[in-house]
């Protein structure tokens, strides 16, 4: 279950393995000796994490009967989509998935524009109004939208914003992990690099435009794909400014079968293991963005 | 802040010799006044519009008996008297106190024990275990809740299932508030591990290997280079993960809403739960409002005690 990154070099790299060795006989003997147990409890975990997930999508490959017959197995017994099939007659789908990525591609390109520009202007330009700023977006993240839920349902009503996708969208672009991670970046930029251009007679626009977006690419990346997560599941806003059932979102649409009466386990099983497909493929293909974020540049000051 | 650039306000001024604003100066000014403006001016505006406007609107709310339309008719302090004797409102508060208590250091507990077997050069196949406990991240709150729903389920849960295989007879898990609780803070902390795994990972990475390898050749244990080296090292992640999961408690809806729905009964309505059912479902806006500048107060005083706890230790 080695991944490649934990293979010893073998190719050209003859000698470095070898200095490896070496050290390792010296002070790092500890580590060699705790190897497997450590393996191990790593991988116990592992399918402590995995297990309640396994068992969900397993059991929406079981036919409805299957779901509640003692005893139970891990595997299904019958093989059968059953349950895919009844959530995508049942629940519109092509809809919700359409309304959800539109909020989720749409607020995620206007969060990462801005927090760039914010966290860029916040980190270069250093006086009393960007200070001021940056105090302010602190104390978002300290006082969560949820504690004003009810006046900025008002607020959204009054410009007109209510059951429509833009009211779910405006609201959700400013994000203060997404500037402070830029704001952070940012700061590791050399200011000569901004002065040359400045020798340069490049404008303050075209610098940033120019050279620092461009330049922090890997930033605009990792934000693109956690504001996409969080928008994807977003509820608490969906569920206040939508309500008209067409223009649901995917997690709200799915609440309301969890929230039936009597919960129809095949399909809501069904529904949410497809609900969750769209963001595992995202995460497969941007997975390095992710694990190797370094979320923590958005965070130590 | 700690910025230790120059503040480019100051650069240009030095360079001009004469204190008069010629042409070039007034260049400057829009280099640094105009260009900043220009830069955050969006997201000012959305910061007045649907920061400082609602949360004004909320203070005023808050002394009226606003129900959502019509005129305010200020009632003075009446909501506040009335939510301070209202034990529903009690019940949320103080059960989400208990919830946040219960569920941080669990969540901090297993974000941490997990990235550092994450970056223990020991083990093997880390980067799949990676991908593995990273995997919930994905999912959303809502399908959280119905995921561990499923696994606890009265009759086919997976959970009483091994229960009872076992010998034991099974739990009824969801008509118990305790057992109940315990279940939400079990899917919390399931969820939520592996964002702050991911900011426990840096920070192990930033702790340089010669400090813990002078520790090891002066005789600490393992226990005590944790304790004396890498401890310290993550502190300030430490303090923001105990800060952001705190409020991320706090402010705990919609999983909770698929997985108990609040229940048993209202016995785990949770303090948004219950903003929410009180000014969107019954309509009563200013009290509602009340109960929210109550809740904003007192994540304000945690964010304060958090941060002079902070600052006093680094």
């Amino acid at each position: 279950m080695a991944s490649a990154t934990d293979l010893p070099p073998i190719v050209g790299e003859v000698a470095i393995p070898a200095v490896k060795a070496a050290r390792s006989r010296g002070g790092r003997e500890g580590r060699t000796r705790l190897s497997a147990p450590l393996t191990g409890l790593l991988w116990l975990v592992v399918g402590i994490y995995a297990l309640p997930l396994l068992w969900f999508i397993l059991s929406s490959f079981k036919p409805g009967s299957e779901l509640f017959s003692y005893p139970l197995s891990m595997f299904p017994r019958e093989w059968t989509f059953q349950g895919f099939f009844d959530a995508w007659e049942r629940v519109d789908f092509a809809r919700y998935f359409l309304n959800t990525a539109t909020v989720a591609l749409v607020t995620t390109a206007l969060t990462v524009f801005f927090s760039a520009c914010t966290g860029y202007a916040l980190a270069k330009y250093n006086n009393k109004g960007t200070r001021l700023f940056f105090v302010c977006i602190l104390a978002t993240t300290m006082l969560p939208t949820e504690v004003i839920l009810n006046p900025t349902f008002t607020v959204i009503r009054d410009l007109g914003l209510y059951n429509s996708l833009a009211g779910i969208i405006v609201p959700s672009v400013l994000t203060a992990t997404g500037v402070f991670m830029f704001r952070q970046f940012f700061l590791t930029v050399p200011d000569d690099l901004l002065h040359s251009a400045r020798i340069d007679g490049a404008s303050e626009l075209a610098i940033f435009f120019r050279i620092m977006l461009p330049l922090s690419r890997p930033i605009l990346f990792t934000l693109a794909i956690f504001s996409f997560q969080w928008r994807w599941n977003d509820y608490i806003w969906p569920l206040i400014v939508l309500n008209d059932p067409k223009s649901y979102t995917l997690q709200v649409a799915l609440r309301s079968i969890v929230g039936a009466e009597n919960i129809d386990w095949p399909v809501l099983l069904g529904a949410s293991v497809i609900s969750i497909l769209p963001l595992v493929l995202v995460f497969a293909v941007f997975q390095k963005y992710v694990l190797n974020a370094d979320v923590n540049a958005g965070l130590k000051d | 802040m700690a910025n230790p650039t120059v503040s480019p306000m100051a650069a240009p001024e030095v360079l001009s010799p004469v204190p008069v604003r010629t042409k070039s100066q007034q260049r400057r000014r829009n280099r640094y006044v105009i260009a900043p403006l220009i830069l955050i001016g969006i997201n000012v505006v959305l910061f007045l519009v649907f920061f400082v406007w609602p949360g004004a609107l909320g203070l005023i709310y808050s002394f009226t008996d606003y129900r959502g339309v019509g005129k305010l008719h200020f009632i003075g302090l009446a909501n506040f008297q009335k939510l301070f004797a209202d034990s529903t409102f009690y019940a949320a508060l103080s059960r989400t106190f208990l919830y946040t208590v219960l569920s941080v250091p669990l969540v901090y507990v297993s974000s941490l024990g997990v990235a550092a077997l994450l970056v223990s050069k020991a083990v093997r196949g880390r980067t799949a275990a990676k991908v593995v406990i990273f995997l919930p991240w994905l999912i959303s709150p809502i399908v959280v809740g119905v995921i561990w729903k499923w696994m606890f389920g009265q009759d086919f849960g997976f959970v009483n299932f091994v229960i009872s295989t076992l010998g034991g007879s099974p739990v009824q898990w969801s008509s118990n508030g305790n057992l109940a609780l315990m279940v939400v803070i079990f899917a919390a902390a399931w969820g939520g591990t592996a964002f702050n795994m991911l900011l426990f990972i840096a920070a192990l990475k930033n702790i340089p290997e010669a400090l813990l390898e002078a520790a090891e050749l002066d005789g600490a244990n393992a226990w005590q280079r944790f304790r004396n080296v890498t401890l310290p090292g993550i502190a300030p992640t430490s303090f923001m993960v105990i800060l952001l999961s705190t409020i991320h408690a706090m402010k705990e809806f919609a999983m909770i809403q698929a997985l108990t729905n609040g229940g048993p009964g209202t016995e785990n309505t949770l303090i948004v739960q219950y903003i929410y059912k009180t000014g969107f479902e019954q309509s009563k806006v200013g009290y509602a409002s009340a109960a929210s500048m109550v809740l904003m107060v007192v994540l304000l005083a945690i964010a304060l005690i958090q941060l002079r706890f902070n600052r006093k230790k680094g």
